[in-house]
């Protein structure tokens, strides 16, 4: 069966508009009947890639890849890139600047929610060119854990 | 607990989403980390925050959580309540605040996200 793809494109700084990628795709997967525990999961990930694009990155394309066996979240933008990324991903660590902070983000726990709401999660960035985010999601089991 | 019963346990008065007023819930989620709330098993829960932005709107949306009630007085502005109501995301807003406010609703028995209490 052929893969439904579908891309959006991302403003980088535009907060009004920032969510709806990630909001269209809850949608369309709750359309296609997907399991509400892995909708979650791939609405959070998106969610915090979309964020993390408009605050960190730049203008952005936002995709999802539905096939049968995995579904594939990709964020890629056009930003100043991440210089390390493990340290990125540590828990807590930010470079989020006090304007983001006060809209609730800027905790240091979206890459960390991406990894642990995601089956696997691929990170490739260049300083300077931008960052590309993947996150796989296996359609037919409920691996991927929550923190309570 | 029934949103109705929620907006009297708080003084509460609702937003948007009075239509809404039966729906139940069982736990309560408190914070102003957007992150938190994601991270959380905050599906059907009640999202009480500090917190009036586009963002608290969306991160309600993304995590499931079938109200938000903000303390304090807040009210976000009209943009984000016509957003809200498209989302079909009730809304309530209580004079107290959040330390007063979780107090209430523990006393009622309601646990937190992950069923702690
Ligand atoms: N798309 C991106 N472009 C550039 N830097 C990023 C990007 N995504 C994340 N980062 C960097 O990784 C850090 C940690 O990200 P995250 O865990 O989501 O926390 P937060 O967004 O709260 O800062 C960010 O503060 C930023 O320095
Ligand atoms: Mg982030």
């Amino acid at each position: 069966m052929p893969a439904l793809k579908k891309c959006f494109h991302i403003k980088g700084r535009d907060f009004i508009h920032a969510g709806k990628a990630s909001i269209s795709v809850q949608n369309m997967l709750k359309q296609l009947n997907v399991a509400p525990s892995l909708i979650r999961r791939i609405a959070v990930c998106g969610y915090e890639g979309e964020m993390n694009a408009v605050m960190h990155g730049g203008d952005a394309v936002f995709s999802v890849e539905i096939n049968t066996d995995r579904i594939v979240l990709e964020i890629s933008d056009e930003g100043p890139g991440i210089a390390d990324i493990d340290k990125a991903k540590e828990k807590g660590f930010s470079t989020a600047a006090d304007e983001f902070r006060e809209m609730g983000f800027g905790a240091g726990m979206g890459l960390p929610n991406m990894e642990n709401n995601s089956d696997q999660m691929i990170i490739e960035s260049e300083p300077g060119k931008g960052t590309v985010v993947r996150m796989f999601f296996e359609t037919c089991e409920t691996s991927g854990s929550q923190d309570g | 607990m029934k949103l109705f019963e929620l907006a009297e346990t708080l003084e509460a008065t609702f937003i948007c989403g009075e239509n809404r007023e039966n729906v139940g819930f069982d736990k309560v989620g408190a914070s102003d980390l957007m992150s938190d709330i994601l991270s959380a098993l905050s599906e059907d829960g009640i999202l009480l925050t500090g917190l009036a932005t586009v963002q608290v709107v969306n991160t309600a949306v993304i995590a499931g959580v079938r109200a938000i009630v903000f303390v304090r007085n807040k009210k976000p502005n009209p943009g984000v309540i016509e957003m809200a109501r498209e989302h079909e995301m009730p809304m309530l807003t209580t004079p107290y605040s959040m330390f007063v406010s979780c107090g209430r609703l523990y006393a009622t028995g309601l646990t937190g996200l992950n069923g702690a209490r």
